[in-house]
């Protein structure tokens, strides 16, 4: 019994000082930011590395998403003898919930893990420790870059899905089923709102970004040093983004929409 | 020359990402339609709004010719206050337009559709609208029906 009250005691202080760790850990990534500006190679690479090569996943994908949308909001329409708002579904759910949560749980696939990995790796083989023997700050020559690369990477790669999947949503409704094709732009145009809608979905893409990218940097940095650790580290960086990104998203979907 | 593909490949990344934003805007928010350059509005006050929203089509004859910009309650008067934004050519309607709520459809989105009177003098920024027919509330209808029903 006893024993049992110890561990749970042990557990919340571990992760009371994981969190305190991350946290110190941010605010130093983010004193260190002013090197993103004096040596702006080393943040390009990074978004080349964690942004453009993302891209295709996030094409494809919101491509497909786009599609079924328009197939599923058809099917269930259509009885409503509605179809012609078929263009007004498929852009709100994909601008407000979609397009941000589902960019930000493959990103946490795609770039997180990879970002995790390698510096897990670079610990493991005391590449960090190295470079501040040879004065070299890692804050600012590794994680202030990858970071801001996150960061940066996120919004675009979100507004890139949501965009293809609107396009995936006209190919499947007007090309495959009969939408007409005015009544789905302007069907969309009616409903979806610049202000409320499309920038509430930026909003949620930075959120998602930071927490993402955070999540991911801080895990390779507190990966243990050993194989086996950096594997864990990985699967720690998605399990815990994805549980991040569907919990914010809740709070700011009910803080963005609940009250209108 | 490595440095170069990067800078490239970067830039056509956040060229597509501010494309795809800008999409979002013109195509599927239509951010031009409602940011109504040169408005000017007139208040209506209606006994029932119904469902109407802001944002609502304004309508002559079918034609959209504004949105709805503000609805509030006036306690002094206790009705509904409607203020509608209408786009600046539209500068032709009479002094006694009348304002009715309609539904698009049985059941869809509700608008406000103007009904141009005869009147010399021509609506200004800040005017009132002299008639307004409120919102057709289907509850009402029905109970006004079925009372109607027994009488027979």
């Amino acid at each position: 019994m006893i024993d049992a009250i110890t561990g749970l005691g042990r557990s919340a202080l571990n992760a009371l000082e994981v969190f305190g760790r991350a946290f110190v850990f941010l605010l130093r990534v983010l004193a260190s930011l002013d090197v993103v500006l004096r040596r702006f190679g080393l943040t390009l690479f990074q978004i080349y590395s964690v942004g453009v090569r993302s891209l295709l996943i996030i094409v494809v994908s919101g491509l497909f998403v786009g599609m079924v949308l328009g197939y599923q909001g058809y099917i269930t329409l259509v009885n409503f003898g509605a179809a012609e708002a078929l263009g007004g579904v498929v852009a709100l759910s994909l601008v407000r919930e979609l397009g941000p949560v589902v960019t930000a749980l493959l990103f946490a696939g795609r770039a997180g893990s990879a970002l995790t990995a390698e510096l897990g790796l670079m610990k493991t083989t005391e590449q960090l420790s190295a470079m501040e023997m040879m004065a070299v700050n890692p804050y600012r020559r590794i994680f202030a870059p990858r970071f801001v690369a996150g960061f940066l990477s996120m919004p675009l790669l979100a507004a890139i899905f949501s965009a293809v999947g609107v396009m995936g949503g006209y190919l499947v409704g007007v090309g495959l089923l009969g939408v007409d094709s005015g009544a789905y732009f302007s069907q969309m145009q009616a409903v979806t709102d610049w202000n409320e809608d499309v920038l509430s979905g930026v909003i949620k893409s930075i959120v998602f970004g930071f927490v993402v990218t955070w999540i991911a940097v801080f895990q390779g940095f507190n990966a243990q040093p050993t194989s086996e650790g950096i594997s864990r580290a990985t699967t720690q960086t998605v399990v815990v983004s994805s549980l991040a990104v569907l919990g914010l998203d809740f709070i700011l979907t009910g803080l963005m929409f609940g009250a209108g | 020359m490595k440095m170069r593909f990067f800078e490239l490949a970067v830039g056509v990344f956040v060229l597509l990402g501010i494309g795809a934003l800008f999409y979002l805007a013109v195509q599927v928010s239509n951010v031009t339609d409602y940011h109504d350059r040169d408005t000017y509005t007139v208040t209506g006050y209606f006994d029932n709004i119904g469902g109407l929203k802001t944002r609502a089509p304004v309508t002559v004859s079918g034609v959209r010719i504004g949105r709805v910009a503000e609805i509030r309650y006036d306690p002094d008067r206790f009705r509904a206050e409607v203020i509608l934004a209408i786009r600046a050519e539209h500068d032709y309607l009479p002094q006694d337009t009348q304002a009715a709520i309609h539904t698009a459809g049985l059941l869809g989105e509700q608008y406000i559709a103007l009904e141009p009177g005869g009147d010399f003098e021509t609506l200004r920024d800040g005017d009132e609208l002299m008639f307004t027919q409120s919102a057709v509330v289907l509850e009402n209808l029905i109970g006004r029906f079925l009372t109607n029903m027994g009488n027979d």
